[in-house]
């Protein structure tokens, strides 16, 4: 997984509650056994028609936005399935900093298993933020270390748990710290057998 | 101060804890189906890592495969997912049910009918309705495939301690009210992320009243209330489903039984949040939106504006409505559908079949409507036909299919065409969730068997009072 500090990039808005995951990649698309190639899926059904024409006004179609990092939305954001290929569509597609009041609970741990920072601010800061971004293309810089989100001359402040943050500072393999567990998890195994 | 059932399975399963950092939880049973896995074994084998408790670990598919002309899959990347599962199984030691196996199905169904599924186990899969297994008293909980790849690998998973929530269901539930209605009721009364950072209980009268399969169908969709998981403690109505199962304990039973029946909340249990919800309030639901919130009683209209107060809910409805192609103020029984769906792993139990069949007995599928029934696991089929349930579906005009996940998600042929209604009995009613453009409803079984013979949906409760 790749570290992840500080990102430069103009914020794309997505000014929409409980964006469900079958949204960010549509079941048609999972059937791949891979990890990777699944950016071209995002959102395949808002940014395309039936023909498969690009619809001009998504906005991952608006040219101010091409290049973006950081996708901001609105409430409960990935609620729905498991599928951890919406984070991988979503990094894929170049993003790696999303922006919301909140997060479905999957959701919001796939991300840091794949080295995508989920910011949650206020519903007034992120609206704020959706307001600013959808009048002109902006800038924003992040700042993990800092736990900042810079808009302009704005600077919010973001909570995050000191594990994950750690996690993605590092760009550290989970499995490899696990196992240096083993011997709590041998003794585990020894110490409860029956029925639990 | 008693603990509640939440606090005392996630208790039993930490591993190794220190302030600052998440739980470390050991997992006692890992189920595994073709689409979230084949990245996570992947993984395994770039790392030149093992399975480290294959016996803890059962497999089977699912999501893709074909309910008809069996064992013909036509779609080659399917079928190359559900051989790379067959694969990884066989190269990682994992007891797989295969296609074709007699203890294949939908993994949330499967799980509980072998017995595998038990009071106090943590359970997690790489799907999100992992959640039915709460049924049993067990903390089940979805997961993404890094996470699939870590728990194949050591057994155990990093976890925040999540709040707890009870949501409780007072009184008596009325004639012809399904356990889907009471799950659909939550959710539209309490919204789609209620239970976000929680673990629910779900506890009352109502609740413990239900049968095994009824359990499943609440838990099941906890998570569309986007709880991280939905349980119900155990009794001994849990105990006595769970007796002669393949899995369960055989000699130590009764110690078994004993085992789990303290893990029972205990009376002076407290939440960090609480949910009431009056049974008697509740009527057979129909979803009209695009998230499963979005639902009324069949006696009711599509919502209008001025039912919501926030500028953004007023927008939601515009956007769900546009999508559904509903005008606001429409009698929910006027809306006429053209497929129905009865299967997933909410309700497609032998419970759910014969709700459903007991409506239709002696009538026929209305003219233009096309409706399948969808077994949860080949066993569900074969004792629905040793009941004669397969002749009352197919005299009625129903397509009588193997078993699999089907037109719930439409990964394999079974799709809703676009700009059609499907009254389904699934779970999710998301924007293309039967197809690309498709309009789901979701309701109950017997409301999904109404609506098959009506054309439209119909409150099957008079029908049921008109049978009696
Ligand atoms: S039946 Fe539907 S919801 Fe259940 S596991 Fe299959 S796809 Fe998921």
């Amino acid at each position: 997984m790749k570290p992840i500090n500080q990102v430069n990039s103009v914020l794309t808005p997505l000014n929409r509650k409980n964006v469900d995951t079958d949204q960010i990649i549509s079941k048609e698309f999972l059937k791949r056994i891979e990890r990777t190639g699944f950016g071209q899926y995002v959102f395949y059904h808002w940014r395309f028609d039936a023909q498969g024409n690009p619809i001009e006004d998504f906005v991952l179609n608006q040219p101010q936005y091409k290049g973006s990092s950081i996708l901001v939305a609105h409430d409960n954001f990935g609620c729905g399935s498991s599928r951890e290929h919406a984070p991988w569509a979503i990094l894929d597609y170049g993003f790696n900093v999303i922006i919301a009041p909140s997060y479905a609970d999957i959701f919001h741990n796939n991300c840091f298993k794949n080295g995508i920072l989920p910011i949650e601010l206020s519903i007034p800061e992120v609206e704020e933020i959706l307001a600013t971004a959808e009048a002109n293309p902006t800038e924003a810089i992040v700042n993990l270390a800092q736990q900042t989100v810079t808009v302009g001359d704005k600077v919010y402040h973001f909570d995050i748990d000191g594990y994950y943050k750690e996690t993605l500072l590092n760009g550290w393999d989970e499995i490899s710290l696990t196992i240096q567990y083993d011997e709590y998890i041998k003794k585990y195994e020894q110490s409860h057998k029956a029925f639990v | 101060m008693g603990k509640n059932i939440i606090e005392k399975v996630w208790d039993n399963h930490i591993v190794y804890e220190e302030p600052g950092k998440p739980d470390l939880l050991f997992i006692d049973l890992h189920l595994v189906h073709e689409v979230t896995s084949p990245q996570a074994f992947e993984g395994l084998r770039l790392n030149n890592r093992q399975v480290r408790r294959p016996d803890l670990t059962f497999a089977t598919m699912d999501h893709n495969v074909p309910t008809q002309n069996l064992p013909v899959i036509n779609d080659p990347i399917a079928k190359k997912q559900i051989m790379t599962l067959a694969d990884n199984c066989k190269e990682f030691g994992i007891e797989l049910a295969d296609m074709g196996h007699p203890d294949q199905g939908i993994v949330h169904v499967i799980g509980p009918q072998l017995g595998l599924t038990q009071p106090g186990k943590a359970i997690v899969c790489g799907d999100s309705h992992t959640s039915t297994h709460g049924a049993f008293g067990a903390i089940a909980f979805g997961i993404g495939t890094s996470e699939v790849e870590h728990v194949l690998s050591t057994q155990t998973l990093w976890q925040n301690k999540p709040k707890t929530m009870e949501v409780r269901v007072e009184g008596e539930l009325g004639f012809g009210v399904a356990a889907k209605d009471i799950i659909l009721a939550i959710i539209a009364k309490f919204g789609i992320d209620m239970g976000t950072g929680h673990i629910v209980e779900f506890t009352g009268d109502a609740i413990h009243k239900l049968s095994m399969e009824e359990r499943m169908t609440i838990c099941n969709m906890s998570i569309e209330a986007g709880a991280k998981a939905g349980l119900i403690s155990p009794d001994q109505i849990t105990v006595d489903y769970l007796k002669g199962r393949k899995f369960a304990p055989q000699q130590q039973f009764e110690e078994a039984a004993t085992h789990w029946l303290s893990l029972a909340s205990d009376a002076d249990a407290t939440y960090d949040e609480v949910r009431i919800i009056q049974a008697s309030e509740i009527e057979p639901i129909v979803t009209w939106g695009t998230n499963p919130s979005m639902g009324v009683g069949v006696s009711q209209t599509v919502p209008t504006a001025a039912d919501f107060a926030e500028e953004s809910d007023k927008q939601a409805l515009e956007k769900a409505l546009t999508y559904m192609d509903l005008e606001a103020g429409t009698p929910i029984t006027d809306i006429a559908i053209q497929h129905v769906f009865i299967g997933s792993c909410t309700n497609s139990r032998l419970h759910d079949l014969r709700a459903a069949a007991a409506v239709i007995q002696g009538q026929k599928v209305h003219d233009g409507v096309r409706a399948i029934v969808v077994p949860g696991s080949y066993s569900v089929k074969q004792q629905a036909e040793a009941e004669g349930l397969d002749q009352v579906f197919l005299n009625a005009g129903f397509e009588w299919r193997e078993s699999g996940c089907s037109m719930c998600l439409a990964m394999n042929e079974d799709v809703v065409p676009a700009g059609e209604r499907c009254a389904s009995t699934s779970n999710r009613n998301f924007e293309g969730r039967q197809g690309a453009g498709s309009r789901t409803h979701l309701v109950s079984p017997p409301m999904a068997a109404a609506a098959a013979i009506a054309g439209h949906f119909v409150d099957v409760r008079e029908i049921m009072k008109a049978s009696v």
